[in-house]
């Protein structure tokens, strides 16, 4: 078991009241990722010397009698398409394998203030294009729950080393389910705030419409907490919301008597898998006896969310790709000297990878001329009535709950040969995404099934969805969940 | 509806989105691009007369002060490129004109 099992609350409490020092946690920390992250491959960098570095300065500030931060000595991993100054920053890919940046992500800077200690960066799909984690350069992440399964994509190294003890926070980013789909793969916790309450400055962008940065957590009232540091205003995004942020750990009051949560019953009546459906179900009934009033709502274009996401999010990855060209950063072909057009075309083809070079492809073909209107634009009009069927569903329910995902993890190589297949395990997600929604999943329990070696529990996720800007919400209920039930506590053998 | 996808189509949208694909590549990307496009057609069974386009769902207005701020210094723009020229401060590309 690891010396972090009591959260990050609790160990920012200890380290603020000198109960343990940051370096004594930082210690801990280091030495339980060396020891099982070379199973699970979590980690792109661990830098233990600025870790360390990092926990002698909070440690040195509490012995000066200076207040410390609501993460004090809180081990945190990022994923490593956030850009930490001087820390090698890859997005898992190889056109970046050699990028250091020179700025800091605004949430970097707000999680440093708040005494939180990075110790790396963690494993994610090539530029978070994927859902299990395959698509990366340095080779694919493997659920700590059972090895020969996906721990769900983009941000499956975060997910992977929260679930394994490796850190009690993680942050990851969700363009179409990348956090709540690995959260949910692996057993923990993890938000997707609505669309510009998180500044993404610093994040390598891959749909800029719909990217956005999120807490991992072996709890809610964790991810509220992460939440509530590195979210708000911020004059280097545009899109940041200048809208007040809640102290979203102090709403945690397990209240959930009389919200009223909508069951989408038509949009997950296809093609979930039976064990999942029962933990849904069951989930459903906790809620109900925490006080929860239970509506059946519709979301009629709920089952177009999957192909209208994968034009406009691909539309929007063929421009911002378009940056990555062996001139300003990251690699260049060695085998083009003489020609600026070809330098271009072949350093792209051998420092991207397949999966990016697909969706590079379909964007920029949706966007061509012909195919604009038939394709994009109609993208966007069903995001719109997307919208609108939200917009219906909470004009009488507070929370849209959904599971996280149609499936439990699935193998490693399972979907590698069949993109659609892939695209396919994103259906409860992406359309939170399309909308700007803020979506949470939470543990709500376990498939049990004979495994290559021994018998495997592969975690199963629910998903709760809020209105605009009302995280608070969602945190609140996931909160009031996770005491009432013991699925986000279970030990990981 | 748009006609079937063919290489030269693939061919043509690689020249777009500069990546030399390799011939397996074209081949793969040419099937693998039909499916989801097929996929994706089932979007014009929707009726969207006159519903307006979503690009983003930002509702507040953007706008900072133009304000003279400290940017990055130009050794720390060239310091990961693959060939740059720290004294002339430029990066280096290879001939564009004959």
């Amino acid at each position: 078991m690891s010396p972090l099992a009591y959260g990050a609350s609790g160990i920012a409490a200890d380290v603020t009241a000198g109960r343990v020092s940051a370096m004594e946690i930082c210690r801990a920390t280091l030495d339980h990722i060396a020891q099982v992250n070379p199973s699970l491959n979590a980690f792109n960098l661990v830098d233990e010397e600025r870790a360390l570095a990092r926990a002698a300065t909070i440690d040195r500030q509490r012995a000066s009698g200076a207040s410390l931060g609501p993460l004090a000595g809180v081990p945190i991993a990022l994923k490593d398409n956030l850009c930490v100054r001087g820390m090698r920053t890859t997005a898992s890919s190889r056109i970046l394998e050699t990028f250091v940046p020179p700025y800091n992500a605004t949430v970097v800077s707000r999680l440093e203030h708040a005494g939180a200690v990075i110790v790396g960066k963690t494993n994610c799909d090539e530029f978070a294009m994927g859902s299990s984690n395959e698509n990366s350069a340095f080779g694919p992440v493997r659920n700590p729950w059972a090895h020969d399964r996906a721990p769900g994509g983009s941000s499956g190294g975060s997910a992977a080393a929260v679930a394994a003890g490796c850190v009690v926070l993680a942050l990851g980013s969700d363009t179409g389910g990348s956090i709540r789909q690995p959260a949910a793969f692996c057993g923990v916790t993890g938000i997707k705030p609505t669309y510009g309450r998180v500044s993404r400055y610093g994040l390598l962008a891959f749909a800029s419409s719909l990217d956005q940065i999120g807490p991992i957590a072996r709890s809610a009232s964790d991810a509220a907490l992460a939440l509530s540091v590195i979210a708000g205003s911020d004059p280097l995004d545009s899109t940041s919301s200048r809208d007040e942020v809640p102290d979203f750990s102090a709403l945690l009051d397990g209240h959930v008597a009389g919200v009223r949560i909508g069951v989408p019953r038509a949009f997950i009546s296809d093609g979930v898998d039976t064990d999942v459906r029962s933990a849904f179900d069951r989930a459903l009934e906790v809620l109900r006896q925490l006080g929860a009033v239970l509506i059946d709502i519709d979301l009629p274009h709920g089952k177009y969310a999957v192909p209208a996401y994968y034009l406009v999010c691909t539309a929007e990855a063929s421009s911002n790709l378009a940056r990555y060209d062996g001139v300003k950063y990251g690699y260049r072909s060695p085998r083009a000297h003489d020609d600026l057009r070809a330098m271009y075309s072949r350093t792209r083809n051998e420092g991207f990878g397949a999966e990016v070079k697909r969706r590079i492809m379909l964007g920029t073909y949706v966007l061509s001329a012909g195919y604009y209107d038939a394709f994009y634009l109609k993208a966007q009009q069903v995001r719109t009535l997307l919208r609108q069927d939200y917009e219906r569903a909470f004009e009488s329910v507070d929370v849209v709950v959904t599971p996280t995902t149609p499936t439990p993890p699935f193998k490693l190589g399972e979907k590698t040969n069949d993109p659609l297949q892939m695209y396919l395990a994103d259906i409860f997600t992406v359309s939170v995404n399309l909308v700007g929604l803020p979506g949470i999943s939470v543990p709500c329990g376990f498939v049990e099934q004979p495994g290559p070696t021994r018998p495997e529990r592969l975690p199963i996720g629910v998903q709760l969805v809020g209105r605009m800007f009302d995280e608070a919400t969602i945190l609140r209920v996931a909160d009031a969940y996770e005491r009432a039930t013991e699925w986000n506590r279970v030990a990981l053998k | 509806m748009p006609a079937p996808l063919t290489i030269a189509d693939v061919e043509a949208v690689a020249a777009l989105a500069h990546l030399e694909l390799t011939e397996d590549e074209k081949q793969l990307f040419t099937r693998q691009l039909a499916d989801i496009l097929t996929y994706a057609e089932q979007l014009q069974a929707v009726d969207t007369t006159g519903v307006a386009a979503t690009a983003h769902v930002n509702a507040h207005e953007a706008e900072r002060d133009d304000a003279l701020r400290p940017s990055l210094s130009v050794a720390d723009a060239l310091a990961n490129a693959p060939d740059a020229d720290a004294e002339l401060g430029l990066f280096r590309v290879p001939r564009v004109m004959g």
